[in-house]
């Protein structure tokens, strides 16, 4: 079975629309099937709905993304409130341990993203990864800052994402590789983008899960709980009856 | 001796202006070098079969052993003599015939 490939993490201002369609055109003749850009409470739903059909028309799966950096706990729980029924994935970037841990902890949350390149504000730990793997969150890996770094930062990046890696294995937290690029010159092709993850200990087989089946996982089992005729996991509405 | 086998690479190159075959090569040779050092470089066993510069398609043969190592260097080029460029792997082969074979894919 082929794979359908997918890049969760286009960093493009979606108002900027010669910039996002050049993207997203990119993102079709690379091959990827589904791709999402990160909206704010900014961002209206129009601008969400043209995405939707400018990448249709383009043969990708268009998924709707919210990224949000908390800087508390209370922020955090208010943006799921008001957001976690809007967006098929929720994308929770952590500056702070407590925001970290509230993070895994959260079922609403899908993706966790440590972007700091400080080996200290990266919090992705043996804590961390038990409370993610509890609760289904993933680890979300960008691999644009792997292209752009040269010498001594680019060495310190890989020792954390390594580390990180190893820990999340070890608790079967899910990793997803993204691009993270809001350039069409850092757009890598999907095989090339699950290469980069060779470098910081990924296998073949799971680099290549974590552009296709990690992201697609995610993708699917949100949209099920979105739709109208979810119930619980494992349950939803087949028919619905007429009062008597 | 054991026969060493190896892999060929097809790859895009993405540019805007098209570098010369030793600048080229010059890229290929600094991103396996700056990631994998100099003695992770060797391994890769790295030679250009050709460069075919009308279609920025170049046809590059590696070291089985070192297949991974060279699909990620390949992936973290960024420029190529100096100007913005990126590097795609269109496909891989264990025979050249294969890789023409199957060039009009690409």
């Amino acid at each position: 079975m082929t794979r359908a490939f997918a890049d969760l993490h286009l960093r493009v201002n979606p108002k900027d629309q010669q910039a996002t369609q050049k993207l997203i055109t990119k993102a079709a003749r690379l091959g990827y099937r589904q791709i999402s850009i990160p909206f704010t409470s900014k961002h209206s739903e129009e601008e969400l709905a043209k995405l939707k059909e400018a990448c249709s028309s383009l043969g990708l799966d268009f998924v709707s993304r919210a990224d949000f950096n908390p800087r508390t706990e209370n922020d955090l729980t208010h943006f799921l409130r008001k957001f976690r029924r809007k967006f098929e994935v929720i994308c929770i970037t952590c500056d702070s341990k407590e925001v970290a841990r509230q993070a895994a902890k959260d079922r609403r949350v899908d993706l966790l993203n440590f972007q700091s390149l400080d080996y200290h504000k990266r919090f992705f730990d043996r804590a961390e990864a038990e409370l993610a793997s509890c609760s289904l969150a993933a680890l979300e890996v960008d691999v644009k800052p792997l292209l752009i770094l040269e010498g001594p930062p680019r060495v310190r990046l890989l020792t954390s994402l390594r580390r990180e890696i190893a820990t999340a294995q070890e608790f079967k937290v899910p990793v997803v590789v993204s691009s993270g690029v809001s350039e069409e010159r850092l757009m890598r092709l999907p095989r090339d983008m699950a290469s980069l993850a060779f470098l910081f200990g990924l296998d073949e087989a799971q680099a290549l899960d974590a552009v296709s089946r990690g992201p697609a996982a995610i993708v699917a089992r949100n949209r099920e709980k979105l739709s109208s005729r979810f119930v619980a996991p494992g349950i939803s509405v087949i028919k619905e009856g007429k009062p008597s | 001796m054991k026969r060493v086998k190896r892999r060929y690479l097809a790859l895009q190159l993405e540019c805007e202006e098209v570098p010369s075959e030793r600048e080229f090569v010059d890229a290929v040779w600094a991103a396996v070098t700056k990631l994998y050092g100099e003695v992770g470089a060797s391994l890769t066993g790295y030679a250009l079969i050709g460069f075919d510069v009308e279609r920025k398609v170049a046809v590059l043969r590696v070291s089985l052993a070192a297949l991974n190592m060279a699909r990620a260097s390949l992936a973290a080029i960024t420029s190529v003599g100096g100007k913005e460029a990126s590097v795609h792997v269109l496909a891989v082969s264990g025979t050249l015939k294969a890789l023409y074979s199957g060039a009009s894919k690409f």
